[in-house]
């Protein structure tokens, strides 16, 4: 058997590897060297899977040859092999960084414990992503949450203990609905594995117990997410963390818990009438459009830019609800193409704040006066970034702008095409607050020396060069997205 | 790629190297302003080289890439494009040549990122006159609108950034909340935003939706400035005068009603529209836009700041040009493009003259301009003859699209539009003259000695009054001699 037959299982067992490798030789210039040279490698393994499920359609691996449904599935389709890319893209760009970033923020003792934890988290989403068992998605999911935890934990602010806890808690309680959901779906269907689950709700489409189970998984999994207003873990999880665990936990975490969602949703309760019963969609638009409004007003009146863009992740992530709860073609490619283009901004975005943090020794307001003198790429870059939540053409947030409209107008809900434009003035309020702060405030007289060093730079260009990219250029993600919008539309086939 | 196709690359890329080569030019001041210069040389070059072609009928094309299936950034030179790239670059290198003498005269700071941005202006400028589609023009707009805001706060004063504020504000406001979903819908609806003689949305939208539509996209090209969307002007004056003239006289605001005609005429259609009623569709824009030009005139009579005036008399003369076009007929579309081109001219002379005069005399109020046409007879010589166009009297260019407009209202039986354009033609002469009258035939007040305001001075420098002559000079050239404008104006016509 070649190797690459293997790909989907190496594709979580490199990084899952690496993990332990890290704690037993401590050192932390070798645990990075293992963790990047895992990372780069997870990548390539997206990056060939992707191109595989291109060329031959959705790949299913039986991990152990056990076959599904009695064994764990592994199945890589377009939908999932996209949100591969993206996880491991995002951990190949901010594991280069993190070095400086960590050597700053983290004391040496600690260090190999930030490589440890980094790569456990990279493998429970890319287990998540890929696996097609329900349990299983459980069982990375808590192997994410708890490297999480630990990485949030390892913030230079003694509050990032508070915000570990937090989230701790809140993440606990979304486990647990997840695993109370996933548990009734067993009880009803007597399988774990999600295809399969898929053909048989059919008969117990309607039974108590099963609209129990979409409840129990939307609320769990919406937390994971933090949509509105299930979000309070997510701002202070942000705003303390050591900035590199910020940049990949806001490019990834909360996309590959839309990803469940959807998978959730299309795949297991797609063929099925739950939604004539419960009113899902209307549900989603509701807390979509209160998220939108709501952390984005409250985006404008925060003081730390960490803070104001982690309520502006929970805004954008109404963005990609709302396209969900159209249930069209067009709304579903601006979710997966959203999940996408708010990830690469959005780690480009906090890899920038994190070199602010550096350099300017904090991200508040009154910290980056003259941001536009002092770091002048650096600032300009955050703009370019910034003109991407608002969804100015020319960069990858116009895209997404373009279908949530496109969805509306062709149900033909005006009102709502207004709100989706009006949200993006808020975000233009909260952009050009940084805008104003950098540019037409003098540099402070306590700040110091420090040079941004060339490994946090280059990997934030690279994000902020993509930002632009994928606003001019959309046959990646528009192209994936449409596939994998064709592949749930038809439900698991 | 032949000649011409290299041509409209040229005029994109030629300002955006200009921009970087200034950039590098920072430290050498003499070097980046001769760098200037021959960028703005060399983009009127490649206008030129575009110029003969399209006359002759030719409609250059080139399509860079496809942004969505469908959606593609490219670009076409038809004749009202031409027009509106000719004037942009031609007046760019008088402007340039202003800029030299009133940023040093001024001893602003910034000069670089002055520059820079006012290079970075003109290729967004182009690529808004070029555009093939709407989709194109949309994207150059928003650009345009984010270059230009660094040039508006210029100054980074707390006045700047206020003026800053609503600058991006409206522009941005109105193109985001009203023009991005028009462009949404006119794609869902006609399955392209491609610029057709005819329009695209013939027989696909009834009245009801046609007029919605038409409200969306002129309110939504807030650059227009139609009222209630119009305070951004005003606010822009914050700038140094340079931006003032050629950006918020020339390239912004003619951007804004050149895409309102390409707009009623490639999307919408003339006849179209026309036959859906103009009561319906066209009707109530016409009335908006008769609204501006009478209310921007009664307030540019009672403003004192000499920007100010200019910036509602801006207001005021746009909203002929958006009038004009929603009158619809033959006559008056002519006389809609004729006075993008005349406005520019005469405006960006009054612009001209007013920096000069506080450059030399630092005066900023029409109060105090008694007798200054005694110590810059030059100045406001040209003054005068853009003022004459402006309230449309011979011999000035003015007179002949507003020769035009009216024509076409007349031959419409729109007499509303007549009596209109009849009241405001007073009414500019009301907040004119008086100055003209203040310059020339009021003695100077005795001045207390050690008044700032009462310094001797002469003209202010030489590059300025080249400059402002130049401008009054074309001004007046146009009036004896309009054929090129008049024949690109009509070829926007032709099937």
């Amino acid at each position: 058997m070649s190797l690459a037959q293997h790909l989907p299982a190496l594709q979580v067992v490199v990084p899952l590897i690496a993990a332990p490798l890290t704690v037993l030789l401590r050192r932390r210039s070798l645990a990075f060297a293992i963790v990047l040279a895992a990372s780069w490698t997870a990548l390539a393994i997206a990056v060939l899977l992707w191109l595989q499920v291109g060329e031959r359609g959705t790949i299913s691996y039986a991990i152990g040859s056990w076959p599904a449904p009695w064994g764990i599935e592994y199945r890589v389709d377009r939908l999932s092999a996209f949100v591969l890319v993206l996880v491991a893209g995002i951990a190949a760009v901010v594991l280069p960084y993190s070095r400086a970033s960590i050597e700053a923020e983290v004391p040496p003792q600690q260090q190999y414990l930030f490589y440890t934890m980094f790569v456990l988290c990279l493998t429970g989403l890319l287990g998540i992503t890929i696996t097609g068992d329900a349990f299983n998605i459980f069982v990375f999911l808590e192997i994410a949450s708890l490297s999480t935890y630990v990485l949030i934990a390892l913030g230079r602010d003694r509050r990032a203990l508070v915000a570990a806890y937090q989230y701790l808690i809140m993440g606990t309680i979304g486990a647990t609905f997840i695993v109370i959901g996933i548990g009734l779906l067993y009880l009803m269907t007597g399988t774990l594995n999600l295809a399969d689950m898929g053909r048989r709700i059919g008969v117990v489409q309607t039974t108590r117990p099963v609209l129990a189970a979409l409840a129990f998984l939307t609320v769990g999994i919406s937390l994971k997410l933090a949509l509105f207003p299930l979000h309070q873990w997510l701002p202070n999880a942000y705003a303390y963390a050591p900035s590199a665990v910020s940049a990949f936990l806001a490019a990834t975490a909360t996309k590959v818990a839309v990803y469940v969602l959807l998978r959730f949703y299309f795949s297991v309760f797609g063929q099925s009438q739950v939604f004539e019963k419960l009113p899902m969609p209307e549900a989603m638009l509701l807390l979509a459009l209160a998220g939108m409004f709501a952390a984005s007003t409250i985006a404008i009146f925060q003081t730390d830019l960490k803070r104001l863009f982690a309520y502006s992740s929970v805004g954008q992530i109404g963005y990609i609800i709302l396209g969900l709860s159209f249930g069209s073609t067009d709304g579903l490619i601006a979710t997966i193409v959203h999940l996408f283009n708010h990830g690469v901004t959005k780690g480009a975005i906090f890899m920038l704040l994190g070199g602010v943090a550096l350099v300017m020794g904090g991200t508040s307001l009154s910290r980056v006066q003259g941001l536009g003198k002092r770091m002048p790429l650096t600032s300009f870059g955050i703009v370019i970034c910034g003109l991407s939540l608002i969804g100015v053409p020319g960069t990858a947030g116009f895209i997404t702008k373009w279908y949530l409209l496109l969805a509306a107008l062709q149900k033909g809900q005006w009102w709502l095409v207004f709100l989706i434009v009006l949200s993006s003035l808020l975000a233009a309020a909260y952009v050009w607050r940084f805008v104003e702060a950098a540019y037409f405030r003098e540099v402070r007289k306590d700040i110091g020396e420090t040079v941004l060093p060339w490994s946090m730079a280059v990997p934030a260009g690279l994000l902020v060069a993509a930002t632009v990219y994928f606003g001019l250029d959309t046959t990646f993600t528009v192209g994936s997205a449409r596939q994998a919008v064709a592949l749930l539309m038809g439900g698991l086939r | 790629m032949a000649v011409p196709e290299q041509a409209i690359l040229a005029a994109l890329v030629v300002p955006v190297v200009g921009a970087m080569l200034i950039a590098l030019a920072g430290r050498l001041p003499n070097l980046r302003e001769t760098i200037t210069l021959l960028t703005a040389v060399l983009l009127l070059a490649c206008v030129l080289r575009l110029l003969s072609g399209v006359m002759g009928g030719a409609q250059p094309a080139l399509a860079l890439f496809s942004v969505l299936p469908g959606l593609q950034i490219a670009f076409k030179v038809e004749t009202l494009g031409m027009l509106f790239a000719l004037i942009a670059s031609g007046l760019w290198i008088l402007n340039s040549l202003y800029s030299i003498g009133y940023m040093r005269g001024n001893q602003e700071a910034h000069q670089t990122r002055f520059y820079v941005c006012f290079a970075l202006a003109l290729a967004a400028t182009m690529g808004i006159a070029f555009a093939a589609n709407l989709f194109t023009l949309f994207v150059f707009y928003e650009l345009l609108t984010l270059i230009t805001y660094p040039l508006v706060t210029h100054h980074g004063t707390e006045q700047a950034r206020a003026g800053g504020r609503v600058y991006l504000g409206l522009l941005m406001g109105t193109s985001i909340v009203f023009l991005l979903p028009a462009l949404v819908f006119i794609w869902l609806v006609a399955g392209t935003t491609d610029f057709t003689p005819g329009g695209i949305l013939a027989g696909k939208l009834g009245a009801a939706g046609l007029a919605g539509l038409l409200a969306l996209c002129m309110f939504g090209i807030g650059k227009a400035a139609l009222m209630p969307f119009h305070r951004w002007l005003p606010a822009a004056m914050v700038a140094p005068t340079p931006v003032s003239a050629l950006l918020h006289a020339v390239a912004v605001v003619k951007a804004g009603v050149f895409s309102v005609v390409k707009v009623i005429v490639y999307v919408f259609g003339v006849d179209n529209l026309a036959s859906a009623g103009s009561g319906s569709a066209a009707g109530w824009l016409i009335a908006v836009a008769g609204f501006t030009i009478v209310a921007a005139s009664v307030v540019a009579l009672g403003a004192d700041n000499l920007k100010r005036r200019l910036a509602y008399s801006t207001i005021s003369q746009l909203s002929y040009v958006v009038m004009a076009a929603a009158v619809l007929a033959p006559l008056s579309l002519i006389g809609a493009a004729m006075h993008i081109a005349a406005h520019a001219v005469g405006k960006i002379t009054l612009f001209f003259a007013a920096g000069a005069i506080y450059t030399a005399a630092h005066k900023t109020e029409v109060s105090q301009l008694d007798g200054i046409g005694r110590r810059m007879p030059w100045t406001m010589g040209a003054f005068t003859i853009a003022a004459l166009s402006m309230i449309g009297l011979p011999p000035a260019v003015g007179f002949i699209s507003k020769w035009y407009m009216l024509s076409g209202a007349m031959e419409a039986r729109q007499w509303w539009v007549v009596t209109v354009i009849a009241v405001s033609t007073l009414l500019n002469a009301g907040y004119f003259l008086p100055i003209v009258y203040r310059a020339f035939f009021v003695a100077p007040s005795d001045g207390i000695p050690g008044d700032p305001h009462h310094h001797p001075h002469g003209e202010a420098p030489l590059p300025m009054v080249i400059a402002l002559t130049a401008t009054a000079a074309i001004t007046v050239l146009l009036f004896f001699m309009p054929d090129v404008p008049l024949a690109l104006a009509r070829g926007m016509l032709a099937p």
